[in-house]
């Protein structure tokens, strides 16, 4: 049976890891792919890694990074922040990232969707998706949630679908950062009227929203940053609960 | 060892190159014809849609060694649906070492499947200390449906072959590149061939 995944998020900046990490027992915080192997050997099913910085060799960095995380580690990772050509993604493939994820490009050019699809494969190509509630309609958001579009959520979520997506990053940005959960609701219609995977992320804070994220919100797998960096949640503890829930994991 | 990746231009090696690493050898990517006939082990990768990468391998002109290879020959992922008889994906004519015809998972579940599934039934050495139910990590729209050759099967909405095997040659559906330790070790039983 195909398990839910857990996929911890690391923000990187200029090559590093940014936001307090608490991780004792790394040797040095900052390392991404010090952290990516702790990550894997401790049972996360996948990574993300979202690049942050806003310099001129964020590119080539980026890719250097990738390589070495490809180097290192055993289990399937994605990148995404400021990729916007077809270019970019074949570099970070060639470097071994497995999947790349576009965001605000996708929504400023809806056919780089199809282009990446048609040139690397759908299963490589996810699509993130940031979006607020504002008077009962979901709205997505650009460049971290600064910009807001005309687009409907789930409008823009069935179109990606149909452009050829692989998978939807979906983060809400009503719950990103509080600790209350996961937006179950808005995860659980994009579920069902999709037919392609959904990650949930944004309001992680419990085991039991987890839990309720893959019952309630029928995600396909769940995202997380500070909770995992700052030890809140062990993946092992997470996934030994899910797995009493009855929710399939691997352990 | 000897150990060859075939290049034909087909997607994202660097993975593989890098789990072999990890393993203790190297590997060398080439599409030189003598080359892979000399090696020891043979792996032949994919990703990306199945009728442009048989374009490209028969453009490289490698689609008529393959099956006359020798040596153990693993076929990952959509190198692995390439070795079948045919793809449902664009129409494609396969190399035809496994007597399978792939085909598309239906929309009774989400596609393409992505992440860890269960192997079980398995019948071959390239499954050597590897559980029952061990989880492996897969990202595939099509599936080689149960056959003769199926030495591992996995369940999404059906039964399908998670792994195939005829003589010399092994394809695995799933990336042990990819799949932690258990791919470490199926990785191992293969280069241990």
């Amino acid at each position: 049976m195909l398990t839910k995944r857990i996929i911890p998020c690391l923000d990187i900046k200029n090559g590093r890891t940014v936001k307090g990490i608490n991780f004792v027992d790394l040797r040095d915080a900052g390392d991404p792919v010090e952290l990516a192997e702790i990550y894997a050997a401790s049972g996360a099913d996948e990574l993300v890694f979202l690049d942050i910085s806003a310099t001129e060799e964020r590119r080539k960095t980026l890719a250097e990074l990738v390589y070495h995380v490809a180097e290192k580690v055993n289990i399937p990772f994605t990148v995404g922040g400021g990729i916007s050509s077809v270019e970019d993604v074949d570099i970070l493939l060639q470097n071994g990232a497995d999947k790349v994820s576009i965001n605000s490009s996708a929504v400023k050019n809806p056919q780089l969707i199809n282009d990446l699809v048609a040139k690397f494969g759908s299963q490589c190509i996810v699509v993130a998706i940031d979006a607020k509630k504002i008077n009962d309609e979901w709205i997505v958001h650009l460049v971290g949630g600064k910009v807001l579009t005309e687009l409907n959520l789930f409008d823009w979520a069935k179109e990606v679908e149909e452009r050829g997506a692989g998978e939807i990053l979906f983060t809400s940005m009503n719950n990103d950062g509080t600790k209350d959960g996961f937006a179950n609701e808005a995860l659980n219609k994009l579920s069902t009227e999709l037919n392609i995977p959904i990650i949930a992320s944004g309001g992680a804070g419990s085991i039991q929203h987890f839990t309720d994220t893959f019952v309630k919100g029928k995600a396909d797998a769940a995202l997380a940053a500070s909770v995992f960096h700052f030890k809140e949640i062990e993946i092992i503890d997470l996934k030994r609960q899910l797995k009493k829930e009855g929710i399939p994991v691997r352990l | 060892m000897k150990i060859v990746i075939i290049n034909y231009g087909a997607g994202n090696i660097q993975s593989i190159k890098f789990a072999i690493k990890r393993l203790g050898y190297e590997a060398v990517l080439t599409d030189d014809v003598a080359e892979i006939k000399a090696a020891d082990k043979v792996i032949f990768p994919g990703v990306g849609e199945a009728s442009s990468a048989m374009t490209k391998l028969r453009d490289s002109g490698l689609d008529a060694l393959v099956p006359t290879l020798k040596q153990p020959v693993l076929g990952i992922c959509l190198g692995m649906q390439l070795m079948c008889n045919a793809s449902e994906e664009g129409n494609t004519k396969g190399l035809g070492i496994f007597d399978v015809n792939v085909v598309k998972f239906n929309n009774e579940v989400k596609v393409p499947q992505i992440g860890w599934n269960e192997i079980s039934n398995l019948k071959s050495a390239l499954f050597s200390n590897i559980k029952d139910n061990a989880h492996i990590y897969l990202v595939h729209s099509f599936y080689a449906p149960i056959c003769e050759e199926t030495i591992a099967t996995s369940g999404y909405g059906i039964n399908y072959s998670a792994a195939l095997q005829k003589d010399n040659f092994y394809g695995t559906q799933f990336h042990p590149e990819k799949s932690s330790t258990v791919g470490e070790q199926i990785l191992r039983n293969f280069l241990g061939m």
